[in-house]
């Protein structure tokens, strides 16, 4: 996130794109609830009548994967009708011009058709963005997970940077992370091709800090992302997976295709605390403590960096994840010795310019938001304040792209995949809990006119099929899904939806396109 | 906006204007009793257990909804004020039921500190009790509206944080009491489950399923961490009995504050659960075996040294996690760059 939690509250207008917060960031929902309490204005952009899209003022139910036509035609509308920021956008962007002309041929008109929204309702909500005092917008997969994510993103941005709703308290781009500790996974360098704090690893200076600093060389060349890895798994030049904390099997585009990547390896090591679907075709599992058993840190979505603290045993013989990997290095040859979690983090601190400031001492009372660069730096609640990262803020010109796979006739539905309120990614933790017992199965959500013209009836099982694979499951007849569309979860190994679902990958961001794909349902 | 001088029990004291007794009392370190007040609820000032004493006037105003006045002079514990409290406690009691003993809340309630503090005990008035079902259609919280002694906490967290707006009070007098809709149930009722209710009521009308008899208040030890599930990054305390996580509340800091969801709060079953993997396993004709760390150890070196010895480094990719701790995504960067010799590693961010 450029901005913090807290600030959504204060925000005048919330424009929320592809996020179910009140069921994926629950306590999110609060501050936004908090925000329209104030008065703020609510405008949610989702195909589906979510929670959220009850609360809004204006809901804008998008047809799949067409946001850019969307986005583009708001910058048109905004530009035409003379709304734009002209101060911030002189003094602070670059590239209006590319944007101007990328963003002409956009007129509300053209985009009710593509998105199926009627054109007065995007002027209505671009001059509503572009015309109060703090706009925030929020973004989650809804707006990644395609095919031109990378695109969604830099149109999002362009909006924000047109308006000026950037830099300042309550504005900015944010992005709700999903995960307890992705962000932290990516700040800490587990990406193909960054080392720690985002520096690129064919950088020969930055390279050659971390290979002083460690001891040894470093390969120059970027790495394969998960997507690719699975692919050279399956083409046979990837021969070993070590795989911590992680259940690709469920959670990853086509699952099959994923499960014939691990299969086709030769020897594949899978850590976690329980034997989760990708653990079952290990040849070494590796058995860790959970968060509960140790000491460390997460950053979460607002970049803040905070403690996670030992409250008991590690369970059996389990071990801490950061044991296992030091015990694996000193059998493999090369020695990393730790006496505790916090010497790991200061190591890291060293190299990570924008950790440099952050010591656990620092912690023990609340956590401190990156970039914090040195010991007596309060965090950064706000980025872009003064100035971008690059220095000015580039205007990207991006063009509509229709999803990878379209339903037809043979798969005439699209199926979109999400998050429920009781249950968190593949299910390994949260259906070893109470939760399950009130959520315990997966429902396909089906329109109450798709569910007549099918002749389907609440608790109908039915086959959800796809070019890559099927999936049995309940039909729960549902206002939220608009026609056309289908949707569930992908928390439960029974009914993995990730069977289902395209491998098609954004170039850019290699994501898949996990929020649509075509599909058809049979009555079983 | 200017500030005010008053005396609170004859100390003096300089606030904004617009400041309640009861917070002017807070600064000076000065505890009043409240059941009903809540400093992020709107204010109430219905269960008058804040009385206070002002020199000159008449009646005891109730401090959580009285503002400070130039010179107003506060006694928070004279006779008047005790007695008036006393009373309060008295009335509350005759219709409370006889459960301390069993009672989860015990250690933790208001109603028993209170008592205890000004002595009060049961009797007085001769009452009639209650004779309300306990609600327990869900796995997290019970509703015992015996107990409740009508504060209207759990009503406006609902509505004013959570937005919900799950129970509402129903009937009047003596028959009065916070319900769902047609009294149906929080299942039938849209409640989400995130505790917030149970974590503000004063008493044991609202508690947690999961920990009954699962150990009293001053028996848990409290660690605060960060919650493993969503991105947000709650704060929460794990409630630790004998080497066992019993239950988790919101650590009143942080990102969260009091609230969390339902997850967070009622989601910790997993990690003692019997399928946690307790050895290493080892794959051997086909099938997975309990091996020792050191057998488990020795067969990945030996296999990746191999695969690394044939192929290179650039044959092994390594997953890292967005589950696990900044600490150790760090070391496995290490690993697979340096000790490994990849620069194939990644994780779900895209998920
Ligand atoms: S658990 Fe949450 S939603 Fe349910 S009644 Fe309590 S406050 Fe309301
Ligand atoms: S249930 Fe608890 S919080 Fe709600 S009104 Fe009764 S005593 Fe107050
Ligand atoms: S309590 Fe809920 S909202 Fe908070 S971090 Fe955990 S899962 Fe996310």
């Amino acid at each position: 996130m450029t901005n913090s939690i807290d600030e959504i509250a204060g925000a005048d207008l919330i424009l929320a794109i592809g996020t179910n917060t009140t069921e994926a960031h629950p306590v999110i929902s609060l501050r936004i609830r908090r925000a329209i309490q104030r008065g703020a204005v609510l405008v949610v952009v989702d195909p589906r009548k979510t929670e959220l899209a009850e609360l809004a003022h204006i809901h804008l139910q998008i047809k799949p994967g067409s946001d850019i036509a969307l986005l583009n035609s708001m910058a048109k509308v905004i530009l035409d009708e003379n709304l734009w920021d002209k101060e911030f956008v002189e003094s602070r962007c670059e590239g209006f011009e590319e944007l101007v002309e990328a963003v002409q041929g956009y007129t509300p008109e053209l985009a009710e058709e593509l998105t199926g929204i009627p054109a007065d309702s995007i002027r209505q909500a671009a001059r509503a963005y572009a015309t109060v005092g703090k706009a925030t917008l929020l973004y989650t997969m809804g707006l990644t997970q395609h095919v031109c994510g990378t695109d969604n993103v830099l149109a999002a941005a362009n909006l924000a940077l047109l308006c000026g709703q950037i830099g300042r308290e309550s504005t900015g781009i944010n992005p709700l992370r999903g995960q307890n500790n992705v962000q932290g996974a990516c700040d800490m360098g587990a990406l193909p091709q960054f080392l720690a704090g985002y520096q690129p690893v064919a950088d020969e200076t930055c390279r050659k800090k971390f290979s002083e600093a460690w001891g040894g060389p470093i390969p120059d060349q970027p790495g394969l992302t998960v997507g690719e890895m699975m692919q050279a798994a399956i083409r046979g030049s990837i021969k070993g997976m070590y795989i911590v904390g992680e259940n690709p099997v469920i959670s990853d585009a086509d699952a099959n295709h994923v499960e014939k990547a691990l299969n086709n390896l030769d020897f594949l090591v899978v850590q976690d605390i329980f034997l989760t679907e990708t653990a079952k075709l290990a040849d070494v599992v590796l058995p860790a403590a959970s968060f509960a058993e140790k000491d460390g840190t997460f950053t979460n979505t607002e970049r803040r960096v905070q403690r996670v603290r030992q409250a008991v045993q590690p369970i059996g013989n389990s071990k801490a994840d950061w044991q296992i990997i030091c015990a694996l290095a000193e059998a493999l040859g090369l020695p990393m010795r730790y006496q505790n979690p916090e010497e790991i983090f200061n190591e890291m601190a060293a190299l990570t310019p924008s950790y440099a400031g952050i010591r656990y001492e620092r912690l023990e009372k609340e956590g401190i938001q990156w970039p914090c660069p040195a010991a007596d730096h309060p965090g950064t609640s706000i980025l872009h304040q003064e100035k971008f990262v690059r220095g000015k803020g580039k205007f990207h010109a991006v063009a509509y792209l229709p999803p990878d796979e379209l339903p037809d006739r043979q798969f005439p539905l699209v199926l979109n995949t999400g998050r429920r309120l009781f249950h968190y990614h593949t299910g390994s933790m949260t259906l070893r809990t109470d939760l399950r017992e009130i959520c315990p199965t997966e429902q396909l959500d089906v329109s109450v006119h798709d569910a007549q013209c099918l002749g389907l009836n609440q608790g109908d099982r039915v086959k959800v099929i796809s070019r890559r694979g099927e999936v049995e499951m309940t039909v729960r007849i549902s206002e939220t899904v608009p026609r056309g569309m289908v949707f569930a979860s992908f928390h439960f190994p029974e009914a993995a939806i990730n069977k289902l679902t395209n491998h098609a990958r954004c170039p850019k961001s290699n994501i898949p396109e996990l929020k649509v794909c075509a599909v058809r349902i049979e009555k079983v | 906006m200017s500030d005010i001088t008053c005396t609170i029990n004859d100390k003096s004291v300089t606030v904004p204007r617009g400041t309640t007794i009861l917070t002017a009392a807070a600064m000076l370190g000065i505890d009043i009793p409240t059941f009903c007040h809540d400093p992020e609820l709107s204010r109430y000032g219905g269960c008058r257990i804040c009385v206070v004493e002002v020199k000159g006037w008449g009646q005891l105003p109730a401090s959580c909804v009285t503002e400070v006045r130039e010179g107003m002079e506060v006694y928070t514990e004279s006779e008047k004020v005790l007695e008036a409290r006393r009373t309060i406690l008295e009335l509350l009691l005759a219709n409370h039921p006889d459960d301390c003993l069993t009672c989860e809340k015990t250690g933790a309630c208001r109603l028993q500190e209170y008592a205890y503090r000004y002595g009060v005990r049961k009797g007085a008035f001769p009452g009639a009790c209650h004779a309300y079902p306990v609600e327990a259609d869900n796995p997290f919280i019970m509703r015992d509206m015996n107990k409740c002694i009508l504060c209207g906490k759990c009503v406006r967290v609902c509505s004013e944080v959570v937005g919900r707006s799950v129970i509402d009070f129903s009937f009047r007098g003596f028959h009065a009491k916070v319900a769902t809709p047609l009294d149906s149930g929080l299942l039938n009722a849209g409640c989400v489950f995130c505790g917030s209710c149970v974590e503000v009521c004063p008493v044991g009308a609202l508690t947690e399923k999961q920990r009954i008899g699962k150990g009293r208040p001053w028996e848990l030890d409290s660690v605060t961490t960060t919650c493993p599930y969503c991105g947000v990054g709650c704060q929460i305390n794990l409630l630790v009995k004998e080497g066992r996580v019993v239950g988790a509340n919101a650590a009143g800091h942080g990102v969260n504050g009091r609230h969390l969801c339902v997850k967070g709060r009622y989601g910790h079953g997993f990690i003692h659960h019997p399928e946690r993997l307790t050895n290493p396993l080892v794959r051997k004709n086909g099938q997975l075996h309990e091996v020792t760390w050191e057998e488990a150890i020795q067969e990945v070196v030996r296999r990746f040294g191999r695969i690394k010895q044939e192929y290179g480094g650039q044959a092994i990719g390594v997953l890292a996690s967005a589950r696990i701790t900044n600490e150790e995504n760090y070391l496995l960067n290490k690993l697979a760059r340096l000790v490994l010799g990849t620069n194939h590693i990644d994780h779900c961010a895209r998920l």
